[in-house]
């Protein structure tokens, strides 16, 4: 085990991320910066070992490097003794960080919703189809369907689409809700026009259907065929692939864990993108989902404040606060169609983990109850997955963040904090 | 892009070099990764880290997330296939 004092830690290396190590560590900080992944980038700029790197994504990265920020990968946060003494899973190995500031830059998780098949082989998410194809999955002369909601379903559909497959993509929110969204949001910023053309050209041998989405998946080891609900009516299509989600949702575990206060499930922020603990700032999709370049602004805006600045410039919290508005219309607009909780059947797996099934779950039951009582979130990803879907369709509240967040080895783990004790600080 | 050899449970196998694991297990055909309690087969899911679908055994170690794993000449891997 190591010990390593900085002045700000980033958990999180995507473009809010980023941005915030750049701004702290143009400011004359030391700045680490923590993430998951291979490379920095996050989800949204994953590229493969090898390929190149999107442009964007090697400005913002060499920006932060040349500013002389570190970056730790394959990294996460596995537990912290407030903001300042943080312990990171690097690879297998137990590391503990000692910091004045930190900044949260945790991105979003895709809302993976419980209906019957979901659990088969070849169902997976919406950015998960697209992660799996960035990771190097060839899609060439496969059939995939996505059922999803929110402008993420077109960057992905022209992913399976140059990929080769014959796709077919329901959209769940009616058609002229959607084009609504679009009117405005190219309005905002008329950029998103050109993406709007890029991405329907290059999908566009794909069938769309809007206020549609799966109702479940069929087959025996492996998906064989979707029942999708088109219009009012159900129809059987054959696929190898089904990409099933619905949006977005912001990443809040470290923050929870933390104490930060939650604000319509995102990390609730100050302008000065403070959260509601000293020391603690966020920033990017943690904070409500808006998007890469809405999260480059809040990002620089909160490495800056982590670093001592005094509020952001006036164009800075212009920027700022038109990135805010479109998150709120993106959350309303997209949010999850209620009638998606008639898709699960007694029989439908909510908690894949521990299989937990719906019928077990009691009527009313809160998430602390369905916890206790039938395992449901007590699993290795720790209610990841079935916390959002809980929160969806059964009411649960947010989950309790438990020590250790992301399934360390637990050897590693075990021996490293001081011995549990009890409130009054007994062993 | 140049291929490498791992071994999946005990063949070795030509994939694309700088895949992750769980999209060249994939492309091998390969989707039991892990098995459920009742013993249905399980595959990636997430594709990032959050969901542990994809856990596998990797030179020796269990429940490795092979969604975050970039494959490596020689890697030896066990699902549940």
């Amino acid at each position: 085990m190591s010990r390593t004092r900085v002045d700000v830690v980033v958990v999180g290396a995507g473009p809010a991320g980023l941005a915030a190590a750049t701004a702290a560590a143009s400011r004359g900080r030391r700045v680490l910066v923590v993430d998951q992944g291979a490379r920095p980038g996050g989800q949204i700029w994953r590229h493969r070992d090898g390929d190149a790197v999107p442009p964007r994504a090697a400005m913002a990265i060499d920006t932060a490097t040349r500013a002389g920020v570190t970056f730790i990968m394959r990294a996460g946060v596995i537990d912290a003794d407030g903001p300042g003494r943080l312990v990171i899973d690097v690879d297998g190995r137990i590391d503990d960080i000692e910091t004045s500031a930190l900044v949260l830059a945790t991105g979003a998780v895709e809302r993976l919703l419980p209906f019957p098949g979901w659990t088969l082989p070849g169902v997976v998410g919406v950015g998960g189809l697209q992660a799996l194809v960035k990771g190097g999955l060839s899609l060439a002369g496969s059939r995939v369907v996505l059922s999803g909601t929110g402008p993420l379903l077109l960057p992905v559909a022209a992913t399976v689409a140059r990929g080769g497959g014959a796709l077919t993509v329901l959209e769940q929110q009616p058609f002229a809700r959607v084009a609504s969204f679009g009117v405005r949001a190219i309005a905002a910023d008329p950029r998103r026009l050109g993406d709007l053309f890029t991405y329907r050209a290059a999908a566009r041998g794909a069938s769309w259907h809007h206020d549609a989405w799966v109702m479940r998946a069929e087959g025996t080891d492996h998906i064989e065929q979707a029942v999708l609900r088109l219009g009012g009516r159900e129809e059987t299509v054959a696929c190898d692939w089904l990409g099933a989600a619905s949006g977005l949702a912001p990443r809040t575990a470290l923050a929870r864990l933390l104490g930060c206060a939650l604000a319509d499930d995102a990390i609730a922020v100050d302008a000065r993108q403070a959260t509601t603990v000293p020391g603690v700032w966020a920033a990017g999709e943690c904070t409500g989902v808006k998007g890469d370049a809405a999260g480059m602004v809040e990002g620089t805006i909160a490495g800056a404040a982590a670093a001592g600045d005094d509020g952001p410039s006036q164009t800075l919290a212009r920027a700022s606060a038109a990135g805010r508005a479109f998150a709120r219309q993106l959350a309303t607009t997209f949010a999850p169609r209620e009638a998606l909780r008639s898709r699960v059947t007694p029989d439908t797996i909510v908690c894949r983990c521990e299989g937990v099934r719906a019928g077990a779950l009691g009527d009313g039951w809160s998430g602390r109850q369905a916890k206790l009582w039938s395992r449901a979130g007590m699993g290795v990803c720790q209610g990841a997955v079935c916390g959002l879907a809980g929160a969806t369709h059964f009411g649960w509240e947010p989950g309790i963040s438990r020590p250790p967040l992301g399934a360390p080895r637990l050897g590693a783990w075990a021996g490293h904090l001081a011995p549990p004790t009890d409130h009054q600080g007994h062993p | 892009m140049a291929d490498c050899t791992i071994l999946v449970d005990g063949v070795p196998r030509r994939v694309p070099a700088g895949s992750s694991l769980a999209a060249a297990l994939l492309g091998l055909g390969i989707s039991a990764f892990r098995r459920d309690a009742d013993g249905r087969p399980r595959a990636p899911v997430c594709g990032m880290g959050t969901c542990f679908e994809c856990r596998v055994t990797v030179d020796g170690e269990d429940g490795v997330r092979a969604c975050l794993l970039t494959v490596r000449e020689g890697m030896r891997v066990g699902t549940a296939t």
